[in-house]
């Protein structure tokens, strides 16, 4: 079964991010496939390629990197909450002349249309956050 | 349809609207702080015991223990499932209302 993943909520604020990302990794073993995990409002913030967490706590960015490459799970930032919150790619970079961007590893910017695609062609919509 | 609910009652009214529209058969499941929803001896306890009549009731075992809580802090027929168990209801229901 194919599942689309929203994501509304920013890493370490309450447990959406923790929770998404729990529910991914169980679908996942059960052999189901994650078509996309959509990253809207505050959620964005989970694709910072900066954050630096305490050592013994967990790095949710790297977490969500690392299991988008393991099982090629494409995880998209909304571009308009994005672009308020200053996650930026290369591109958008070049586009609005920053002098840095801050996109982790697996992760893209992309527009409100992926999340609809995500609802059309998954069987199930989760949603996770505030 | 299975619906989850993920905050306290003591905290949002979701769990109780959620409990208003949900129809016979339905599935919930609380998560994150909706466990609190599941415990016994709270003021809500009359109103989550009266639509287990109606609806199947389920609470998410590793955010329950994570709130220092148990079995026998629960409300009876409400059964502790783990993310496994989780996905599969997500299977099972056609639709899923997430209530936030």
């Amino acid at each position: 079964m194919k599942f689309g993943i929203l994501v509304n909520e920013g890493p370490y604020t309450h447990q959406a991010s923790d929770s998404a990302y729990l529910f991914v990794k169980a679908a996942i073993d059960q052999g189901h496939e994650i078509f996309r995990v959509f990253f809207y409002h505050d959620g964005v913030n989970n694709g910072t390629r900066l954050a630096t967490p305490p050592q013994d706590d967990r790095h949710i960015p790297n977490r969500w990197s690392e299991l988008a490459k393991e099982h090629n799970i494409d995880l998209v930032l909304c571009v308009a909450a994005a672009q308020r919150r200053g996650m930026v790619d290369a591109d958008e970079m070049k586009r609005n002349k920053k002098d840095a961007d801050n996109i982790a590893e697996n992760f893209r910017i992309s527009g409100l249309g992926q999340l609809i695609e995500a609802g059309i062609q998954a069987d199930r919509l989760i949603t996770f956050g505030d | 349809m299975l619906h989850t609910v993920n905050k306290s009652p003591f905290e949002k009214n979701s769990l109780e609207t959620c409990l208003r529209l949900t129809e016979q058969d339905s599935t919930v499941l609380l998560i994150e702080d909706g466990v609190y929803g599941a415990l016994k001896g709270t003021k809500i306890e009359d109103l989550v015991s009266e639509s287990l009549s109606n609806v199947k009731m389920y609470v998410l075992g590793p955010d329950l223990m994570a709130r220092g809580l148990d079995k026998n802090s629960l409300i009876n027929n409400i059964e502790i499932i783990d993310y496994q168990d989780f996905v599969k209801l997500a299977v099972e229901n056609e639709r899923i209302q997430n209530w936030l």
